[in-house]
């Protein structure tokens, strides 16, 4: 068996697993993972991060040592207490998809919020003194003032943690989750002769991945400094 | 309309306010000066509850700010207050800055809100840079917005910490224009500044401290001609001496 053999007989079963006979896997069920994992990890980072620096201690503590315990602790652990331990003390199994998507929402979701909690202290003081002095609430206050400007500034850290999380979907192997490394793995353990290859192959395609992401943010960014300059010229000229 | 009873401040176990009580007056021009670490940018926020106190009572117009259950965000929008940073939100126009408040907090239409911020805009002079952002701006020109900005909630009081602290020599003279009209239209005013010009031709009464304590207190012309305390009088020779040399 010849390697062009290997990828002409398993591409497709690289790309979207056992799909549409079995369940969706692969490379897709990776982007799936990622994304939704981004999509939701971003919004309760924020409310996290926000909760880190807001005045109410009922709300500050709690959020606080949440944050310090899953810090403190690889992600491959809070996959195995989420899989294995959760389902004992609640009585539900959940499957390997939900599982994954929770625990890396968790995990995410903190280091986000140290992120958005960096991004709130990075500007000057007077900027919230300034917005509370003329009335506004503490909640208007980042949200018409603090957050549009901590925002720029968190996007290449934020960048950095979607990256990170496009990788961490890989743990899903360890509890069976059938994306793309799982896959490879099956592959590599029915061919057995191009180990590798076939790992070159699934790190390439992480590669690709984080590179496109991270071109993309840079494509952004540069974008809207553009914009803000041609903004400014075009009110210098008229 | 302001009162100070028996107010205590500190900062860890630095005594940053030392017993000050005091009243000003509704249409009262006041002006505090001191050497720096004297206390009195401590005093001026502690007016709008920026900075919390000990011990004694602030009382604006007869309540007692520093209450808890005091509707605070409220009460704020009823004192303006201009920083020496300026502060500008830099990320909104120079009209943005000053609908912003009106907008989310008096829940008025956007077009009455403009309407409003151009014409305090107006009032500084600055209506023609209204579309402009902050970086766009002088220190001068981002003072006077951000006086306009304080006049939003159209308060009876305004507060300056050191408004002229930050610029350039040649924009104070614009700032301080904007300050004195203010101040003729009759407007509450507690201001923190070093400007001897600014305090002699418009205020009615000058508080000098220092070490976190008010140690004299006077018309303009009694404090500049006749300062009692020596600390005063040191102080007096002092701007005098670095007014001549700059």
């Amino acid at each position: 068996m010849t390697l062009s053999d290997v990828i002409s007989t398993y591409w497709l079963y690289f790309l979207i697993g056992r799909f549409p006979q079995g369940p969706l896997g692969g490379l897709a069920l990776t982007l799936v993972l990622a994304t939704l994992g981004l999509m939701l990890a971003l919004p309760v980072g924020l409310l996290l991060g926000l909760a880190r620096v807001s005045p109410w201690r009922a709300l500050r503590w709690p959020i606080t040592a949440l944050i310090f315990v899953v810090r403190g602790t690889p992600l491959l652990m809070v996959v195995f207490w989420a899989y294995f331990f959760l389902p004992g003390v609640t009585g539900i199994q959940t499957g390997q998809f939900p599982t994954m998507l929770m625990a890396l929402v968790l995990f995410d979701s903190c280091y986000l919020a140290e992120i958005v909690r960096a991004g709130i202290l990075g500007l000057p003081r007077g900027q919230g003194e300034s917005a509370r002095s003329l009335g506004l609430s503490w909640l208007a206050t980042m949200r018409l003032v603090i957050l549009p400007q901590a925002l720029r500034h968190m996007l290449p850290s934020l960048v950095n943690q979607f990256i990170s999380t496009i990788k961490e979907t890989s743990l899903g192997y360890i509890i069976g989750l059938g994306e793309v490394s799982f896959v490879a793995t099956q592959i590599n353990t029915q061919v057995f002769i191009y180990p590798t290859a076939i790992y070159l192959i699934l790190g390439l395609t992480y590669f690709v991945l984080c590179f496109s992401l991270s071109r993309f943010a840079f494509w952004l960014e540069r974008r809207s400094t553009r914009q803000s300059a041609r903004n400014a010229s075009a009110l210098v000229t008229t | 309309m302001i009162r100070f009873d028996n107010v205590n401040k500190w900062y860890g176990q630095y005594h940053a306010l030392v017993n000050v009580s005091e009243t000003i007056a509704k249409g009262e021009v006041v002006v505090v000066c001191g050497p720096s670490g004297s206390g009195k940018s401590t005093l001026i926020r502690t007016i709008n509850r920026l900075e919390p106190i000990d011990s004694g009572r602030i009382l604006f117009e007869n309540e007692d700010i520093h209450r808890r259950g005091l509707d605070i965000n409220l009460f704020r929008s009823h004192i303006g207050f201009v920083f020496q940073q300026f502060n500008l939100f830099p990320h909104l126009t120079a009209l943005q800055n000053c609908t912003i408040a009106p907008m989310h907090l008096k829940r008025v239409g956007k077009k009455e809100a403009h309407e409003r911020a151009l014409a305090l805009l107006d009032r500084v002079g600055l209506a023609h840079k209204a579309h402009a952002l902050p970086s766009e701006l002088s220190g001068g020109q981002q003072q006077r917005v951000a006086i306009a900005r304080a006049l939003t909630m159209q308060p009876p009081v305004m507060l300056f910490d050191e408004p002229t602290s930050a610029l350039d020599p040649e924009m104070v003279g614009e700032v301080l224009h904007v300050m004195k009209s203010l101040a003729r239209d009759g407007m509450t005013m507690v201001v923190v500044t070093h400007e001897m010009g600014f305090a002699r031709e418009v205020t009615d009464r000058v508080l000098f401290m220092d070490q976190g304590e008010i140690l004299e207190r006077g018309t303009p012309d009694a404090f500049f001609g006749r300062p009692e305390h020596p600390r005063a009088r040191q102080f007096l020779s002092d701007i005098r001496i670095s007014a001549v040399a700059a």
